[in-house]
C-alpha cells in the first residue's frame, strides 16, 4: 500500500503555522464541544469564514476545521459528566455513567479516563482513516460525469437511514437544500435562475451565508428562547488522577468501541450519536455481569468516547475519498474545500494530495495535542460551562455576522444570513433537521450538473447513467441502502413480536 | 463614505496644488477591485497592474487588491457604477469576457457605456484541444470529423452556456456548417476539469485559453490544435499553429484589462492613461507580464475604449447566431 501521501502530509502538518493552527483548533473545539449549546458544526460554520477571510491555504483550513471537529468529540464529555447535558449529540451516552460517577465525587477521575478512551479511540481512527483513504482513492479513476452523478445518488439513498425516525421531515429538508441549490447561474443554459435580477444571487446562494443562518444564527435563537435551565455544575472534581484498575478493566471495551466506532463513521449517513449508542450497548451486553453500568461505571464512560472519537475519523474516509459527505459537520468540510475552488471527489488524493494527507497526519497530532490539553488544562474547560447566555448569544451574533461580511464585504450576504436564520429557526421549532439541507444543498449542486453534463455528452440519452461497471456497481448500492432501513425496521419489529408473548 | 470623501478632498488639494504644472495627481489611495474570489483571472490582473506599478515606482504607495465575487464580474460592475462612479483610486479588472457578458445582458440593466474602459495590459489567447491519444491531428481534420457526425462531439469547456469557452467550441461548429444550438457542450468548473475529462475520454474537444493548456501540451497530456490569434505564439507554442493558418479565419483574445467609473474626472482618468503607457515600457511590467502567462496586447486609452465597444457590438451578433 502506498502510504507516501501519509509522509507528505505529516511534512505538512508539522510546519510551525498549522500546528498552530492546530492548536488553536483544538483549543476551541473543546470549547465549543463543552458548551452544551452549540457543537461542532457550528463551530466549524463560525470560523470558516475567518480562515477563509484570513487566506489561509486549502489544507492549513482543513486542518483548523478537522481540529475542531475532533476537539468537540473531546469536548463533548466534560459537560455530559459535570452537567448531565450532552455537549453535543456524540457524547449523549457518556451521560450515562459519567455523571453518575460525578455524583460520586469521582469526576475528575472520569474526566481522565473519558480523555484517555478519547485518545485511543481517535488514534484508531486516525490509523484506519490513513489505512482506508488510498484504499478507495484507488478506485477513482473512470469517473465521469454519469458516474458521479449515480455516486450522489448513493449519497442521497444513505440519507435515509439517517435521522431514521422522521423520514419524512429529512425529505422535506433534503428537497429544500436541493431547491436552494437551483439558484443562481444555470451553467448548462447560461440563465439566471430565481435571482430576481439580483445580481449577488448570480452565483447562487453562498454557502457560508447559508450555513452560518441555518446553523449558528437559529441554535443562538434557539438558546434565547430556552433561557432559564436551573441546571448545576458539579464543582468538586475529586481525585484527579484514574485509578489503574479502572484503566486495565476499560482496555478491552475501549479497542472494540473504537472499532465500532470507526466503521460506522465510514458509512455514510451515520454519525457519532449512533456509534456510541452501539458502543455503549455492545459493551453493556458483554460486560454488565454486576449491573453496574448507569451507576457510574468506568467502562460505561470509556465506551461511547472511544467510540465517538474514532467515527469522527472515520467520517473523512468518504468525504475525503468519494466526496460524499456522511454528516453535517462533513458536508460542511466539503463546501469549505469548494470555496477554494477545489472539487471534491475520487480524484482529490491524486490531485491534492498535500490536502488529503496534511488533513490525516493532523489527526495524529491533533489527538495528541487534545490528550495534552484534555487532561491537565480540564479544570479550565469546565469553567466554560459557567458562562452565561447573555454573553454567548451576542458573541455567537457578532461571530456570525462578522464572518460573513468579511468574506464578501456585502451588506446583502449578512442580510440574507439573518433571514435564513430565522428560517432555520422555525423549522428547528418543527422538529427538523438542519443537516439534510444542508447535504441537500451541496449534493443537489453537485448532482444536477453532472447530471446534465452527462445528458449533454450522451446527446440526451439516459442509457449513459447505466454503461459503467462503477455506475451499475453505484446503482445497486444504492438501491440497497434506500431498502436496508426498512428491512431493518421490520425486522425490529418481528423481533418484538417474539419478544412480547415469552 | 468619509474616508472617501476625505481622499476626494486630499486628491482635490493635490490637484490644486499641481494646478499650474501639466501632470495630475497620483492617486492617493490606488485601490484595483477583483469581482471574483482570489486566485481567478481578475485576480491574475489586479496583480499584473499592482505589482508592476509599484516595481517600475509609477506609484509611490502599494496598490490594494480587492475582492468581490459575484456573477463573473456583475456584482463589482454594478458596484463601481452604483457606489464609486467618481472614484479616481479605484481601478476594476475585466476581460473579453466581461465584454460578452455584457453583449448579453448579463451584467445587469447597464450597458458597456456606463464604465470608462482604461486599457488592456496583456491577453491570453483561446485554444481548442483534444487527448493526446486522440486520432485528430489538425484543426482541418477535427472541422471534417465533426461534420461528419456531430452527435458524436461533446466539446467541454470551462465555464458555462454564454461564456468565452462555450462560443469557442460555438465557432467550431459554426466553421463545420453545423447548427451551433445543436451542440453538444459540457459545461466544466475551470480548465482542470476539462483536462479530466478529456483525459477520462468522457469528451472528444476541449475549448480553454492557451496559457493554461500549453503546460498540459509540453507534459504531452493533450494536444492544442490550434490558437486563436493573428499571429503563432511566442515560447513553448510557437509549434502550434494558428486557426487562420488551417484556414479557419478565427480570432479570440482573451484580453485582459480594467475599467473606471463613468464619472472619474478626466484629470485622473488621464493620470492612469499617461502611467500605463509608461508601464508597459519598462522591464519590470514585461518581466510581470510573463511571469503571469499573458501575451503581448497593450491598447490604452481611447483605443480601448472604442475596441470595447467594438467588441460587445461583435459579440452580440456571434451570440445571436449561436442561438443565446
Amino acid at each position: 500500500m502506498n502510504l507516501e501521501y501519509l509522509w507528505g502530509g505529516f511534512a505538512v502538518a508539522l510546519t510551525f503555522q498549522n500546528l498552530a493552527i492546530g492548536f488553536i483548533g483544538c483549543f476551541i473545539g473543546t470549547m465549543v464541544g463543552a458548551l452544551p449549546a452549540i457543537g461542532p458544526i457550528n463551530g466549524i460554520a463560525l470560523l470558516l469564514p475567518i480562515a477563509y477571510t484570513m487566506g489561509l491555504p486549502p489544507e492549513s483550513t482543513m486542518i483548523l476545521l478537522a481540529s475542531i471537529y475532533c476537539g468537540a468529540e473531546y469536548g463533548g464529555r466534560i459537560s455530559s459528566i459535570l452537567l448531565n447535558v450532552p455537549g453535543d449529540a456524540g457524547a449523549v451516552m457518556t451521560a450515562l455513567d459519567g455523571y453518575p460517577l460525578a455524583r460520586q465525587g469521582r469526576a475528575g477521575e472520569a474526566l481522565m479516563l473519558s480523555g484517555i478512551a478519547s485518545f485511543v479511540g481517535g488514534m484508531i481512527g486516525a490509523t484506519g482513516l490513513a489505512l482506508f483513504a488510498p484504499l478507495l482513492a484507488s478506485l477513482a479513476t473512470g469517473f465521469g460525469p454519469a458516474e458521479y452523478f449515480v455516486l450522489m445518488v448513493f449519497a442521497f439513498a444513505t440519507l435515509g437511514s439517517m435521522v431514521g425516525n422522521q423520514p419524512v421531515k429529512t425529505l422535506i429538508g433534503c428537497t429544500l437544500g436541493l431547491m436552494l441549490a437551483t439558484v443562481g447561474l444555470d451553467a448548462t443554459s447560461g440563465a439566471y435562475r430565481f435571482t430576481f435580477n439580483e445580481p449577488e444571487l448570480g452565483d447562487g446562494i453562498e454557502f457560508v451565508v447559508l450555513v452560518i443562518g441555518l446553523f449558528s444564527i437559529s441554535e443562538a435563537l434557539l438558546i434565547l428562547e430556552h433561557q432559564a435551565s436551573g441546571l448545576t455544575v458539579i464543582r468538586q472534581l475529586g481525585r484527579m488522577f484514574v485509578r489503574a484498575d479502572d484503566i486495565r478493566k476499560s482496555i478491552g471495551t475501549t479497542l472494540r468501541s473504537s472499532v465500532i466506532g470507526f466503521i460506522v463513521g465510514v458509512l455514510p449517513g451515520t454519525g457519532a450519536s449512533v456509534s456510541s449508542a452501539i458502543a455503549y450497548t455492545t459493551a453493556k451486553r458483554l460486560s454488565d455481569t454486576e449491573g453496574t453500568f448507569g451507576k457510574g461505571d468506568m467502562r460505561g464512560l470509556a465506551a461511547p468516547e472511544a467510540a465517538n472519537n474514532a467515527t469522527a475519523c472515520g467520517a473523512f474516509v468518504p468525504m475525503l475519498t468519494l466526496g460524499v459527505p456522511g454528516s453535517g459537520t462533513t458536508a460542511v468540510m466539503l463546501g469549505a474545500l469548494m470555496l477554494y475552488n477545489i472539487q471534491p471527489g475520487p480524484m482529490l488524493l491524486t490531485e491534492r494530495p498535500e490536502i488529503v494527507g496534511g488533513l490525516v497526519a493532523s489527526l495524529f497530532i491533533g489527538n495528541i495535542l487534545l490528550l495534552i490539553l484534555n487532561l491537565p488544562l480540564v479544570n479550565l474547560f469546565a469553567r466554560v460551562l459557567t458562562v452565561p447566555n447573555w454573553l454567548l448569544v451576542p458573541g455567537i451574533l457578532v461571530l456570525s455576522i462578522v464572518g460573513v461580511y468579511s468574506t464578501h464585504a456585502s451588506g446583502f450576504s449578512v442580510l440574507l444570513m439573518l433571514a435564513i436564520g430565522m428560517v432555520g429557526w422555525l423549522l428547528r421549532k418543527l422538529g427538523f433537521d438542519m443537516a439534510p439541507i444542508i447535504l441537500g444543498f451541496v449534493l443537489g449542486h453537485v448532482m444536477e450538473i453532472n447530471l446534465r453534463n452527462a445528458l449533454a455528452i450522451s446527446g440526451g440519452d439516459v442509457s449513459i447513467l447505466f454503461q459503467s461497471k462503477i455506475s451499475l456497481v453505484l446503482w445497486v448500492l444504492a438501491a440497497g441502502m434506500a431498502v436496508l432501513p426498512l428491512v431493518l425496521a421490520r425486522r425490529a419489529k418481528k423481533r418484538l413480536k417474539v419478544a412480547a408473548p415469552a | 463614505m468619509m474616508k472617501l470623501k476625505t481622499g476626494a478632498l486630499v486628491a482635490g488639494i493635490l490637484l490644486a496644488a499641481l494646478a499650474g504644472g501639466n501632470a495630475a495627481a497620483e492617486p492617493t489611495k490606488p485601490e484595483c477591485l477583483a469581482g471574483a474570489k482570489p486566485g481567478g483571472g481578475f485576480d491574475l490582473t489586479c496583480r499584473l497592474a499592482a505589482n508592476s506599478l509599484l516595481e517600475a515606482k509609477l506609484i509611490s504607495k502599494p496598490m490594494a487588491v480587492t475582492y468581490m465575487e459575484g456573477g463573473v464580474g456583475a456584482v463589482a460592475y454594478n458596484h463601481v457604477i452604483g457606489k464609486r462612479g467618481s472614484d479616481g483610486n479605484l481601478i476594476t479588472a475585466a476581460s473579453s469576457g466581461s465584454a460578452l457578458l455584457i453583449a448579453q445582458g448579463k451584467f445587469g440593466q447597464y450597458d458597456e457605456t456606463a464604465v470608462r474602459w482604461l486599457g488592456a495590459l496583456g491577453a491570453d489567447y483561446g485554444v481548442l484541444v483534444v487527448a493526446a491519444d486522440s486520432p485528430i491531428k489538425t484543426l482541418g481534420e477535427l472541422v471534417e470529423a465533426y461534420k461528419a457526425d456531430p452527435s458524436s462531439f461533446a466539446i467541454a469547456g470551462g465555464g458555462a452556456v454564454g461564456s468565452q469557452d462555450w462560443m469557442k467550441g460555438a465557432i467550431l461548429a459554426k466553421a463545420a456548417g453545423q447548427d451551433p444550438k445543436a451542440m453538444r457542450y459540457v459545461a466544466l468548473e475551470g480548465g482542470g476539469a476539462v483536462l479530466t475529462a478529456l483525459e477520462g475520454g468522457h469528451v472528444k474537444v476541449g475549448a480553454g485559453d492557451a496559457a493554461e493548456m500549453a503546460k498540459h501540451h509540453v507534459a504531452g497530456k493533450v494536444r492544442i490544435l490550434a490558437v486563436m490569434s493573428k499571429e503563432r505564439l511566442p515560447g513553448e507554442l510557437a509549434e502550434v499553429p494558428t486557426a487562420k493558418e488551417q484556414g479557419i479565419d478565427i480570432e479570440w483574445p482573451v484580453w485582459r484589462g480594467y475599467y473606471v467609473g463613468k464619472n472619474v474626472s478626466d484629470a485622473d482618468y488621464n493620470w492612469w492613461v499617461d502611467t500605463f503607457k509608461k508601464l508597459v515600457e519598462t522591464p519590470e511590467f514585461k518581466k510581470e507580464r510573463e511571469t503571469r502567462g499573458l501575451y503581448e496586447y497593450t491598447l490604452i486609452g481611447k483605443a480601448f475604449d472604442d475596441q470595447v465597444k467594438t467588441d460587445v457590438g461583435r459579440f452580440k451578433v456571434l451570440a445571436k447566431e449561436a442561438g443565446m
